[in-house]
């Protein structure tokens, strides 16, 4: 019998940790967020498998004992909302400059200072573009409901491992607060120590007989070296984002308008997509999953079929730029974006699609 | 006329009496002639391998003059952030329970940058043990003043002295977190003559071997010299840090297990 519960979307992603076998959770209470530290400490992970929950002194604390758990080869995560996450990008910058593997969830708030606390998308650019210094990526998911939220623990951690990087899970107020049903599945055990050595032969769990000492540096003085460990990166990021892109395609197949939107925004295109047919405008969305690896050749795909693109961030306008990129001028390409919290209502992003490329006489472009 | 031994016939295994621990590399140290890094560095690692620890250590080196300690010690090890070096540790003391953890980091970094995080993991009282290296300036970045500059001491950033008016004090964060609950061995020593070297080894013996009765952080401080960024010869830098140094920071425990 399926494992079904109403949940939100942080506790979600809580349950989620604990049931692909995270070792430890690092993190500091803010809001809208502070679900995932209260459930992780009310489900007693320590008896249930063995996870390790600590509440932090700070977001710089917790995102630096996210680094040495990953640098020893645990499974580890932390997760906070906007403010927290720009206090952590020193410690994200280090792990990629080490390229550790780790889960981090940015439960999104209006900003920018501290904002709100309702939902926002504004910490796109801080996300993909990289928030810290030098040059890295992450790989960026973007939950846009609760089950997501739920199964992309798991998928966080396949992926981190895989390629040995952060993996980043972009969601926002109203998805981390909101309650859904969540199918749950099976409990995927904790590494065993001896695993962890298979899986992980780099990290540094005690030097035995048998190998060299292992270390974990971003540290090298020396250039030409580290110009080989940064063309290295760069080539990793370039076979992620040749191999890793996930989107939704919501009816495309005919459209001749899209809206491009992912997480909370994508749940309100996704009505607007309905109420849009309705309306007999052949409307479709298509609902980036990850924002890195962006999904750059399925927008040039679509630039040659539809008439125009409409990005709905609740931004100022950030995801829009990798939308024009992608589409390099071959369709005319608006964003709509509420801001400080505010969400924007299917018919208003559906009239405001109407207004850009339908109802023509009227066509202003939108400005931001 | 007797026989003058040649070095071989010195170096032959009757007449060893002492040999460095192979827990030190190969590599040469990258610290001024006449620091005391070197030392500590030798102490600590002589202190694992006659523990028999090697396979169950995990270091953490810091921002500073001993950011590139990996180097020299031959033992698995993480670079931290400036400051960052006890969350790091406690990530993996809590994720390994029965791994010797321990940081090693100079004053800049624990007990300025690094002030909150050091002492919420005494607070904490994590099991894991520090070292402190504390030549009140900064080294690597050229000697610039640090938390611990003595009033008046001139660096590269108090040119005219530290005036405590504006630049406040010397924080004297041993003794802080010496009365936290949660440290249980805090010892302050310096490795600058031999009789001291000796009991800097004898206190890093203990903070170490407590660390698997599971009571609490062990903390011991090496007041120690910066011979170029006092702008002193070696000698004369161990002479006024005997006279300036140690009245403000003096050495011995400071707390013991009951």
């Amino acid at each position: 019998m399926k494992d079904i519960r109403l949940m939100k979307g942080n506790e979600a992603i809580a349950e989620g940790v604990i049931r692909a076998g995270c070792d430890g959770y690092f993190g500091y209470p803010i809001t809208p967020q502070s679900e995932v530290l209260e459930y992780l400490m009310a489900n007693k992970t320590k008896e249930r498998t063995g996870m390790i929950v600590l509440q932090a002194e700070s977001e710089i604390a917790s995102i630096h004992m996210v680094y040495g758990g990953a640098a020893a080869g645990k499974r580890v995560m932390t997760s906070s909302s906007s403010p927290g996450i720009s206090l952590m990008q020193e410690g994200i910058s280090f792990m990629a400059g080490t390229e550790l593997p780790c889960l981090l969830l940015n439960v999104v708030r209006g900003g920018p200072g501290l904002g709100t606390i309702q939902p926002s998308q504004s910490d796109y650019f801080q996300t993909v573009k990289g928030g810290g210094h030098g040059d890295y990526k992450m790989i960026v998911l973007a939950p846009a409901s609760v089950q997501e939220m739920y199964d992309f623990a798991k998928l966080g951690f396949e992926l981190a491992f895989k390629h040995r990087i952060q993996v980043m899970v972009l969601s926002d107020g109203a998805i981390g607060q909101m309650m859904e049903k969540v199918e749950l599945d099976e409990q995927v055990p904790r590494w065993t120590d001896a695993e962890i050595k298979i899986k992980s032969p780099w990290a540094t769990t005690g030097k035995t007989p048998d190998r060299e000492r292992n270390i974990i540096t971003s540290l090298d003085l020396n250039p030409v070296k580290q110009e080989i460990i940064n063309i290295n990166l760069q080539k990793k990021f370039k076979h992620i984002q040749d191999t890793e892109v996930r989107f939704e395609r919501i009816q495309c197949d005919d459209a001749e308008y899209l809206f491009v939107a992912y997480g909370s925004s994508a749940r309100i295109c996704q009505k607007a997509v309905l109420l849009g047919r309705e309306r007999g405008i052949k409307v479709g969305l298509l609902r980036p999953i990850t924002l890195f690896p962006f999904p750059t050749i399925e927008l040039a795909k679509l630039a040659k079929q539809v008439k125009g693109m409409l990005s709905v961030e609740m931004s100022a306008g950030q995801m829009v730029e990798d939308v024009r990129l992608a589409v390099n001028g071959v369709v005319p390409v608006e964003h709509y974006g509420r801001l400080g919290g505010i969400m924007p209502a299917p018919d208003e992003v559906l009239n405001i699609l109407e207004k850009n490329f339908i109802k023509e006489k009227s066509y202003e472009p939108h400005t931001n | 006329m007797s026989h003058i031994p040649t070095k071989d016939e010195i170096c032959e295994p009757e007449n060893m009496v002492y040999s460095r621990t192979c827990l030190l590399t190969d590599n040469a140290l990258s610290y001024c002639p006449g620091c005391g890094h070197g030392t500590a560095h030798r102490l600590i690692m002589e202190v694992i391998e006659e523990m028999n620890l090697q396979a169950d250590t995990i270091g953490v080196a810091p921002v500073g003059c001993s950011v590139l300690a990996y180097d020299f010690m031959n033992i698995d090890m993480q670079q931290a952030a400036h400051g960052r070096a006890p969350a790091v540790a406690t990530g993996i003391k809590r994720l390994y329970p029965d791994k010797f953890v321990f940081t090693y980091q100079g004053d800049g970094d624990l007990a300025a940058i690094g002030t909150g995080e050091t002492i919420h993991v005494c607070n904490r009282g994590e099991n894991i043990t520090v070292f402190f290296v504390n030549n009140g300036i900064y080294g690597m970045t050229g000697g610039q003043m640090a938390p611990t500059t003595l009033p008046n001491m001139k660096t590269a950033t108090s040119p005219f002295g530290r005036d405590t008016e504006t630049m406040g004090y010397p924080l004297k964060i041993t003794e802080l977190i010496a009365n936290l609950p949660g440290t249980y061995f805090v010892s302050r020593q310096s490795v600058h003559t031999p009789a001291n070297v000796r009991k800097a080894k004898k206190a890093i013996e203990k903070a170490i071997s407590y660390q698997k009765l599971n009571k609490g952080l062990c903390f011991v401080e090496i007041v120690s010299n910066c011979n170029s960024g006092w702008k002193m010869t070696p000698l004369e830098s161990n002479k006024w840090m005997e006279e300036n140094m140690f009245p403000y920071y003096p050495l011995g425990d400071i707390k013991v297990p009951k």
